[in-house]
């Protein structure tokens, strides 16, 4: 059942996203031998470390191997095992991309994927550590499912709820802490968006942490005389379509808003979807454009490639006056 | 090895490469030299070492075989019907739209075929994992990697075996086919790989060469292998690309091969009619 509250200070920030998948894995490991965790060589950085202390009988440390340690889940799941990995989001998805595709989905194998610090969460490592095209490349992989969750509080619900399926799961999210958005109490339905905020003039569909960015935007667009709505859509793949295709009725504009390239992320599933069934609307993607990224904090590479509430403001009275 | 088994294997092996030489020659092209480096290999795993239930391939206690060089399935399908997987009429249905069958090994289609291969060096990370497995469930069972010597071109390879090596995965036993061709020529011009033998060494391995066309030596290789509790294994096979019949042996370009004219076809038959006879034979013989 999808019960969800937001949460009642949305400008505190939650537990760091990677304890909500350590945490949630540990507790699932104690009642789950079948559960597996691969790691390579950023057990530091991704608490995943934690899980080699707690079990380190199904911890498995695979050093900077990336596409072995692809491999190696697809034959731990040959086994029965559910294998999660873990590295920085462009090494577990630009990098091994034929390992996930051939060993993995081909092979009908299951593998958990968790992608961190993807797009501007990447800071100071820089544009060599940038993924901005992990949820595009991840969407054309045939049964995939690919999630961008906004805080703590779904990510651990996403990550307990994709170890009750088979196949290729592709979780991208931030290691620190981001802002609260959904109470502790919260569950989803993966595949259904949320939708947060019901408004008549402008939808917004959005993922991940920019969630927290697109309500900002919201309140102060309905200050202005705006009404808002917004979707959550941390499911990319599959995408609620019906959610949408009512959400989009009567709407004077539509944008998505997402911290990955506006070329085969959200903002293209969209359009694949309204395309399809022939809607009429006014839409525009809020993303990166052709741009890789570079070093500096998040705050400030949110602001150069124009990823901020403001933006959205911006953008909404650019397009309605 | 005592003389019956000797002679059961090698008609084994004979029986491999017929069905090989006669499911290529039926659809007219196929991966012929590096499935033919392999066939006593498969006929000792088949034949001898492996532990597998042909009317049950999902048996759980069965030992795994991961055939990297996936090209070569034209070799694993027939060792599995030879032993009964499958009937060995459906051989012929080798790439056939909706087959069994496809070029290289998918482990959703065919019985006895633990895991898909055809990108080369992914099969050493699957097998790998495997052994992690195994491992991590207290198994006896084995995984038996085969790997080809042009297929270590791949850096996923080493990646695979720097983590066998790493672990001491002893139940993945690994196999390197060194028929020293790869598709463009020999692996000494288009990349060199040096000393195999060595490079597994210093990587961590207990390494054996053995005669890719001996049934005993590779038997006792194996038999060694599985000796060994502290360290990673490896065996390299020093074969032939296109092994045990001389004009393939001795074709350049032998890696693909299209069975289109007279030199080709003529020489495919006497090695189909010399097989059929020693089969026929060594038959009477056990």
């Amino acid at each position: 059942m999808c019960v969800f509250r937001l949460a009642e200070n949305r400008n505190e920030k939650g537990k760091d996203q990677r304890m909500a998948i350590v945490e949630t894995l540990q507790e699932l490991m104690t009642q789950d031998d079948r559960i597996v965790v691969l790691e390579g060589d950023l057990g530091a950085a991704s608490g995943f470390a934690k899980i080699g202390k707690s079990h380190p009988e199904r911890f498995i440390q695979c050093g900077i191997a990336e596409a072995n340690m692809t491999g190696v889940a697809a034959g731990l799941s040959l086994l029965g095992f559910k294998p999660w990995i873990h590295s920085f989001a462009p090494f577990v998805s630009r990098r091994n991309f034929d390992q996930l595709y051939v060993s993995g989905a081909y092979a009908q194998n299951t593998i958990n994927i968790y992608g961190s610090d993807p797009g501007f969460a990447v800071a100071h490592n820089g544009g060599t550590h940038t993924a901005w095209e992990d949820v595009a490349l991840m969407r054309t992989i045939p049964g995939s499912i690919v999630v961008d969750p906004c805080d703590a509080v779904q990510f651990a619900w996403v990550v307990r709820e994709l170890m009750k399926l088979k196949g290729i799961h592709y979780v991208r999210s931030n290691r620190k802490a981001v802002r609260k958005v959904y109470s502790e109490d919260s569950a989803f339905t993966l595949g259904k968006g949320n939708l947060l905020k019901k408004g008549s003039d402008v939808l917004i569909v959005c993922a991940g942490e920019l969630i927290s960015e697109a309500l900002d935007a919201a309140e102060v667009l309905e200050e202005k005389g705006y009404s808002v709505a917004l979707i959550d859509m941390f499911t990319i793949k599959p995408l609620d379509k019906e959610l949408l295709l009512a959400e989009v009725k009567g709407k004077k504009l539509m944008i998505s808003f997402e911290n990955h390239s506006v070329i085969g992320g959200l903002g293209s599933a969209i359009e694949e979807v309204i395309a399809a069934n022939s809607m009429n609307i006014r839409f525009h993607k809020i993303g990166v454009e052709e741009r890789f990224g570079q070093v500096g904090s998040a705050a400030f590479l949110q602001k150069e490639y124009h990823l901020t509430a403001q933006d959205m403001i911006d953008k909404v009275m650019s397009e309605l006056g | 090895m005592e003389n019956k088994e000797r002679t059961k294997l090698k008609i084994l092996s004979a029986k491999i490469r017929l069905d090989i030489l006669k499911m290529l020659k039926h659809i007219g092209y196929g991966h012929l030299g590096g499935s033919l480096s392999i066939v006593e290999l498969m006929s000792v795993l088949y034949g001898k070492h492996l532990r597998y239930d042909a009317a049950n391939p999902d048996w759980e206690e069965r030992d795994m075989v991961v055939l990297s060089k996936g090209h070569c399935g034209p070799a694993w399908y027939s060792a599995l019907a030879n032993v009964g997987f499958f009937d060995k009429e459906e051989l012929y249905t080798l790439n056939a739209g909706g087959t069994r069958l496809p070029s290289h090994p998918d482990r959703l289609k065919t019985p006895g075929v633990d895991m898909t291969s055809g990108s080369l060096g992914q099969g050493t990370s699957v097998a790998a994992g495997i052994a992690s497995g195994f491992h991590m469930d207290r198994s006896q069972r084995y995984v038996y990697l085969i790997c080809g010597d042009g297929e270590l071109n791949e850096g996923q390879c080493w990646e695979a075996f720097q983590y066998i090596a790493h672990y001491r995965l002893h139940h993945c036993i690994v196999i390197i086919d060194v028929n020293k061709k790869q598709l463009d020529g020999f692996t000494r011009d288009v990349m060199n790989p040096f000393c195999i033998a060595k490079k597994m060494e210093a990587f961590g391995f207990h390494v054996q060469q053995v005669k890719g066309n001996d049934e005993e030596a590779i038997s006792r290789a194996i038999d060694q292998a599985k000796c060994i509790q502290d360290q990673a294994v490896c065996i390299v096979l020093d074969s032939i690309k296109g092994q045990g019949v001389p004009y393939f042996e001795a074709l350049a370009d032998n890696h693909s091969v299209k069975f289109d004219n007279e030199a080709i076809l003529s020489a495919t038959d006497q090695a189909i009619a010399d097989l059929e006879e020693f089969v026929e034979r060594g038959d009477v013989c056990v």
